[in-house]
């Protein structure tokens, strides 16, 4: 009984912050609604027994991509007023084709899926340390290939937004340390009563 | 109803995914709510997943499950890198801007 209260408030929170995301006026609003859909989803996961999968929501999705959209979101700086525009106009055919979609899926999943209720409960370790055992074992290279994935995408998103700016100083540490004493002081006998001349002592 | 079933979980999926669908057809100016809609499509896609893969006893379906979230999360940040190079050479984010492929 208790499950089917959280599972019911899991998935309710999910589908209505995921509506948010998609209709709310502010990006800003949209993206605190994703992270709470990606929330609610973990606490669906959790009732799954896939609690790594969970937390990995939790610390991947919400702290590092969403908190990278609302970074995104608040660093350009946007007339999302403008960005709205089309909205009615484009509202009618999203809702026919997600109508259809839903329908479509909805039909399969009550045509074929079974309606059994129960987990069934997997022997041997608990749900990380099981994922561990073939993570590593069965499926290392594609773990492998994830990890390329991920450093392909670092190395692209950061040559993507580097870029070298004119009329801005640097520091050349190269410059630095090629610097002589002679190239930077000078000694001048500076005449008592008349100073350092306006070329001296540079 | 009230016994919790692989339907339940395949259907919260299911209008999950609608939802994203819908956010790209109405969101047609916006590329960040764009985005933020195929994250919502793959979080469906991973709810399916995991749902299948609990109600299977079998842990298959939670590492693919590992491997679209690293892929979403590479396709996150090479999408909004483009944005923001996008932005800083057209000045807006607007998909129509979007039609001409040169630097």
């Amino acid at each position: 009984m208790v499950e089917t209260i959280f599972f019911y408030l899991f998935a309710l929170i999910t589908l209505a912050s995921g509506l948010m995301v998609v209709t709310a006026r502010n990006p800003v609003h949209s993206v605190l609604f994703l992270i709470l859909a990606f929330f609610n989803a973990a606490g669906l996961f959790v009732m799954l027994g896939a609690e790594f999968l969970a937390m990995l929501l939790v610390v991947v999705y919400v702290g590092a991509v969403a908190v990278l959209f609302l970074f995104v979101v608040m660093m350009l700086d946007i007339n999302f007023a403008e960005l709205r525009e089309g909205f009615q106009k484009y509202m009618p055919l999203g809702l026919a084709v997600g109508g259809v979609l839903l329908a479509e899926i909805f039909i399969t999943v009550f045509a074929r899926s079974s309606m059994e209720t129960t987990i069934p409960v997997m022997d041997g370790p608990h749900n990380t340390a099981a994922i561990g055992l073939v993570l590593y074992t069965d499926y290392v290279y594609l773990f492998q290939l994830a990890g390329l994935i991920l450093l392909v995408a670092m190395i692209g998103a950061i040559t993507l937004t580097l870029r070298k700016r004119e009329g801005v100083r640097r520091q050349v540490i190269a410059d630095q340390n090629a610097r002589k004493r002679a190239d930077s002081i000078s000694l001048v006998n500076v005449p008592t009563g008349q100073g350092a001349g306006p070329g001296e002592g540079k | 109803m009230l016994e919790i079933s692989l339907a339940h979980y395949l259907s919260v999926a299911a209008i999950l995914f609608t939802f994203g669908v819908l956010g790209i057809f109405i969101n047609r100016k916006n590329v960040i709510t764009i985005l933020m809609s195929i994250e919502l499509i793959l979080l469906a896609v991973n709810i399916n997943l995991v749902a299948f893969s609990a109600y299977a006893g079998e842990l298959t379906g939670q590492i693919f499950s590992l491997f679209i979230l690293t892929v979403a999360a590479a396709e996150a940040a090479i999408g909004l890198a483009i944005l923001v190079i996008f932005f800083r050479n057209r000045g807006s984010i607007a998909v129509e801007d979007v039609n001409v492929m040169k630097g």
